[in-house]
């Protein structure tokens, strides 16, 4: 390696990194086209990226390890803390989705009666963040009597999960009749108008606790069920948000 | 989630790339993103926003590595044992799959100092001041780690190739 009399070798350097103005490109080409050696040698140099990236680059479209994610934005101390319920979601939640397409196909669920709750949530959601005045049946205004109404209908207290942290404020909710059953949807937005819907209905039909990330027409969703409730948290929002709001969703519904 | 946290997680798959390059074995280039994720959150109320978000975690994952070099006993500035260059190596055979390997191996001959920097410019395309603030080095040290290590990386290859069985220099 002999530093050529016409360029610095940091120049050389910046040519392989494309880190250089175009004119000094130019030129350097040029004197490339004289200069066979340094020509091999910059190619060499250049190949040597290009080999680390082939090599390398699929790492970027790996799915992150969810402890990885968890160690930034799983309540800092996570996984220690964390329930085995949501540490196994966050697994799951992190897995890359593959096709869409059949989400809802019965044989995807692990019971019949999770896909029709996801199915019904879903299409709750779609119509409903879609209305301006009338999004909800209660306003946020009237919260108390929002809380009362649906603890009555649902069979059980709640307590209406506070998402503001998030950057989710209420905006109300209503009664849906789904499958003859009283279910609650409360509705939230943020202030950039993003709609994130919690779908509350009482369980009735499955026995063991279940949780299931969809991904559908641009809607993220996260159905989960507990021994009260089978819950169905939608919006377009990422994934790990989506995480956090149902974790407090959980708390404040599950008590 | 705050703006800092969204900007650590976007950070995650290229520390995980550089740490996967440095380490070679994905668990342990996994550990060392985590450590280097806990230590960021544990200083991330101390971060100063003078430097990129990008330059600060791979400082810390660059300090990390570091370290580990010394505490595993292989001092960083020596070279390691190029055996892995002759093994992965089989005479007469130049596909392209192996002179990815190639590459791998004969990384791993390099010193500490010189595959920090040819990773960091070369693959994770920091520009020469991120990768001196990473390195805590001038960047004309970055320029001359840069230009060595390139050249023994192609003296390595070039000699692999033409006689697999001994050391390369």
């Amino acid at each position: 390696m002999t530093d050529s009399p016409k360029f610095s070798e940091d120049d050389l350097q910046a040519w392989v990194d494309g880190s250089i103005d175009a004119g000094k490109r130019a030129e350097i080409d040029a004197w490339l086209a004289d200069n066979p050696d340094d020509a091999r040698r910059l190619a060499a140099y250049a190949g040597q990226n290009t080999a680390l990236h082939e090599l390398f680059d699929p790492v970027l479209e790996e799915p992150v390890p969810a402890g990885l994610s968890a160690a930034v934005s799983g309540r800092a101390a996570a996984p220690v803390g964390m329930s085995s319920f949501w540490r196994i979601a966050a697994a799951i939640g992190f897995l890359a989705i593959g096709g869409l397409s059949g989400w809802f196909a019965r044989d995807q669920w692990p019971r019949a009666g999770d896909s029709q709750i996801a199915e019904y949530a879903f299409n709750a959601h779609t119509v409903y963040v879609a209305e301006k005045r009338h999004a909800v049946e209660v306003q946020a205004a009237e919260e108390k009597h929002l809380v009362s109404w649906l603890s009555k209908r649902l069979g059980q207290d709640i307590r209406m999960p506070d998402l503001i942290g998030l950057g989710y404020r209420l905006v109300g909710g209503r009664l849906l009749p789904d499958g003859g059953r009283p279910t609650a949807q409360f509705m939230y937005e943020n202030d950039a108008g993003g709609r994130l819907t919690v779908y509350v209905q009482r369980n009735e039909l499955v026995k063991e606790t279940s949780f299931r990330f969809i991904d559908h027409n641009g809607v993220s969703a996260f159905y989960w069920v507990d021994e009260h409730f089978a819950y169905v948290l939608a919006g377009t929002i990422q994934r790990e948000g989506l995480l956090d709001a149902a974790r407090i969703v959980h708390d404040s519904l599950a008590k | 989630m705050t703006s800092r946290e969204r900007q650590i997680i976007d950070q995650i798959p290229h520390l995980r790339r550089y740490a996967r390059a440095l380490v070679r074995d994905s668990d342990a280039a996994d550990d060392l993103v985590q450590e280097c994720l806990a230590r960021a959150m544990g200083r991330l109320h101390a971060w100063q926003p003078t430097g990129t978000m990008r330059s600060w975690l791979f400082t810390i994952l660059h300090n990390l590595y570091v370290n580990q070099l010394r505490r595993d006993g292989r001092a960083p500035d020596i070279h390691s044992d190029s055996d892995g260059v002759e093994r992965e190596t089989v005479p007469g055979d130049h596909d392209a799959g192996l002179a990815v390997r190639d590459i791998t191996a004969a990384l791993a001959t390099l010193p500490e100092e010189q595959r920090s920097i040819i990773l960091l410019i070369g693959l994770e395309g920091l520009t020469y001041a991120e990768a001196a603030t990473v390195t805590d080095v001038p960047v004309g040290t970055v320029m001359s780690r840069l230009a060595r290590g390139r050249e023994r990386l192609r003296e390595i290859m070039a000699f692999d190739t033409v006689t697999p069985l001994r050391r390369a220099k």
